[in-house]
């Protein structure tokens, strides 16, 4: 039975090849190679440290925001084939189909429709119905919008964790991204926001293709369909999830998920 | 088995209490097997009632394992090895306490065909020995079980097919005997019953065995035929 769900691999949506990164001389991810398959989820897990933030900023460029910092090998981006990490490739384009939601909600201090239309003004809509329909689209999209479709002109700080972390998903969501990443989006959260949250991941994975790093095992476990484990910015294990949690292969993923010392 | 210890201590000293308790049940059900078989083949059935009231010791383990399963899983949530583990043991358990049900009707059996039935018909010593092969594959599960040996629970589950068999060929007899002659009836029907006991504890400690080997692996072996 296993052997016939293994034949039938997702397509692909991204590529880690022979990833390698350097924060000026240290050396945070070593030769990683691992797919991202096409609106599913996968959820890096691993002990603190060991490169999960790194590995997921190298997917939206974020690194290069620091100068010092240094890429090698390719993230391959589909179905164009693109290499997200080609210097010929404008981070700017990148991170349009590349979203990215924090650990921590970060609402600009901002109306809430602000808050969503950001990221679309920045890329030059002007047109006020255009921006009504796209903000109400990923509000919506977000499971927030019934919440806040009568104060959308309040200031985004105003709302609770929860609906801030979901309104930073939907500034995420508004600018139509192929591929989410979410760095331990519920760690500030309690747990009627992140079963929220983790809902609506469910959701979300119909349209677009996520990574989430998480330090919740069973986080990973309800919402990933692929789960990676990484250690000292190796990627030790990668297969489904479901297989992961039930008889990993490798006795350093196995110890880490079950809480062991190794 | 993963050797290594939990960061949490006291999930350690959880998981050595359950296996603890399994292999403590194992014990018992294995001790009234044999029991009900030799008071079968003894006559001596004295011992009859101590082993059906004993009966509820068994199921007393029963209670306690599931209890404590349910606890594991709410509290620590265990992943791979670990779940395989508590998975594991609820169906063992569940084996375990068929076994004790089926050494009770082998006593009661046992009593009926010595108070009341015709002891010259079918004879004791061939029953014992598939009895004590059955009783062997038990106990060689929970060995394997204690140590998670597969090897070992490999042979159990190979073992069953002889138990099986063999059960066959005791029942043929058996009705031989009806045949002949019709008066040995009550007491050849008992005796049959007693013979399938005997047949269903070699398929619980079967099942036992391939628990092991889905806790060690994470395979499940159960209905793939001999290939097993
Ligand atoms: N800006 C930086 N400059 C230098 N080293 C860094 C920088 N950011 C991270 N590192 C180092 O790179 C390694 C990987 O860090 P990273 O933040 O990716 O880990 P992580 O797996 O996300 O950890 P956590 O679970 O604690 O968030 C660590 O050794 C870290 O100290
Ligand atoms: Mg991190």
């Amino acid at each position: 039975m296993q052997q016939i769900e293994n034949k039938e691999v997702p397509p692909l949506k991204a590529e880690a090849r022979s990833l390698n990164f350097f924060y000026s001389e240290v050396q945070a991810l070593k030769n990683i190679n691992m797919p991202i398959y096409d609106k599913k989820v996968t959820a890096l897990i691993g002990p603190s440290g060991c490169g999960k933030s790194t590995f997921l900023r190298s997917f939206n460029r974020m690194h290069d925001l620091y100068p010092g910092n240094r890429y090698e090998g390719e993230i391959r981006f589909f179905p164009d084939n693109t290499n997200l990490l080609s210097p010929e490739v404008d981070p700017i384009e990148v991170r349009m189909r590349v979203g990215m939601v924090f650990q921590k909600p970060n609402p600009f201090p901002k109306t809430i429709f602000e808050n969503v239309a950001y990221g679309l003004r920045v890329r030059g809509e002007k047109n006020r119905r255009v921006l009504d329909d796209k903000v109400e689209h990923a509000l919506k999209g977000a499971a927030i919008w019934n919440e806040v479709k009568d104060r959308l002109q309040d200031l985004a700080p105003n709302l609770s964790g929860g609906q801030q972390q979901r309104l930073c998903i939907a500034r995420a969501l508004a600018t139509d991204p192929e591929l989410l990443l979410f760095d331990e989006p519920t760690s500030a959260l309690d747990p009627i926001a992140t079963g929220a949250i983790e809902e609506l991941v469910h959701e979300l994975k119909q349209r677009v293709t996520i990574l989430i790093v998480t330090h919740n095992m069973q986080q990973a476990a309800r919402v990933s369909d692929y789960t990676a484990y990484m250690y000292l910015g190796e990627m030790i294990e990668f297969g489904k999830t479901d297989d992961i949690f039930i008889k990993p292969q490798d006795k350093r993923t196995e110890d880490y998920i079950t809480g062991r010392l190794s | 088995m993963n050797e290594s210890v939990h960061l949490s201590k006291q999930f350690d000293e959880d998981l050595t209490g359950l296996r603890t308790h399994v292999l403590e049940m194992g014990g018992l059900v294995e001790a009234q097997a044999r029991a009900a078989i030799h008071a079968y083949a003894s006559g001596d059935t004295a011992a009859v009632k101590d082993i059906v009231e004993n009966d509820y010791r068994v199921n007393g383990f029963e209670k306690i394992i599931d209890e404590e399963t349910i606890h594991v899983v709410a509290k620590r949530q265990p992943t791979a090895s670990d779940l395989r583990l508590v998975m594991g043991i609820t169906k063992i358990v569940t084996d375990l306490e068929r076994i004790g049900d089926e050494a009770k009707k082998i006593a009661k059996g046992a009593r009926r065909v010595h108070e009341h039935g015709q002891l010259t018909l079918p004879r004791a010593t061939d029953v014992r020995h598939v009895a004590d092969e059955a009783i062997a594959m038990l106990h060689q599960a929970l060995d394997s079980f204690a140590r998670l040996d597969v090897v070992k629970a490999a042979e159990v589950i190979h073992a069953d097919t002889k138990v099986d068999t063999e059960f066959k060929a005791l029942v043929r007899q058996l009705i031989t005997y009806m045949m002949e002659d019709p008066r040995t009836i009550t007491t050849a029907i008992d005796i049959v019953w007693i013979c399938r006991s005997v047949e269903r504890i070699g398929d619980h400690a079967k099942n036992v065995a391939e628990h092991v080997i889905y806790i060690a692996e994470g395979r499940d072996i159960r209905h793939a035929g001999k290939e097993a």
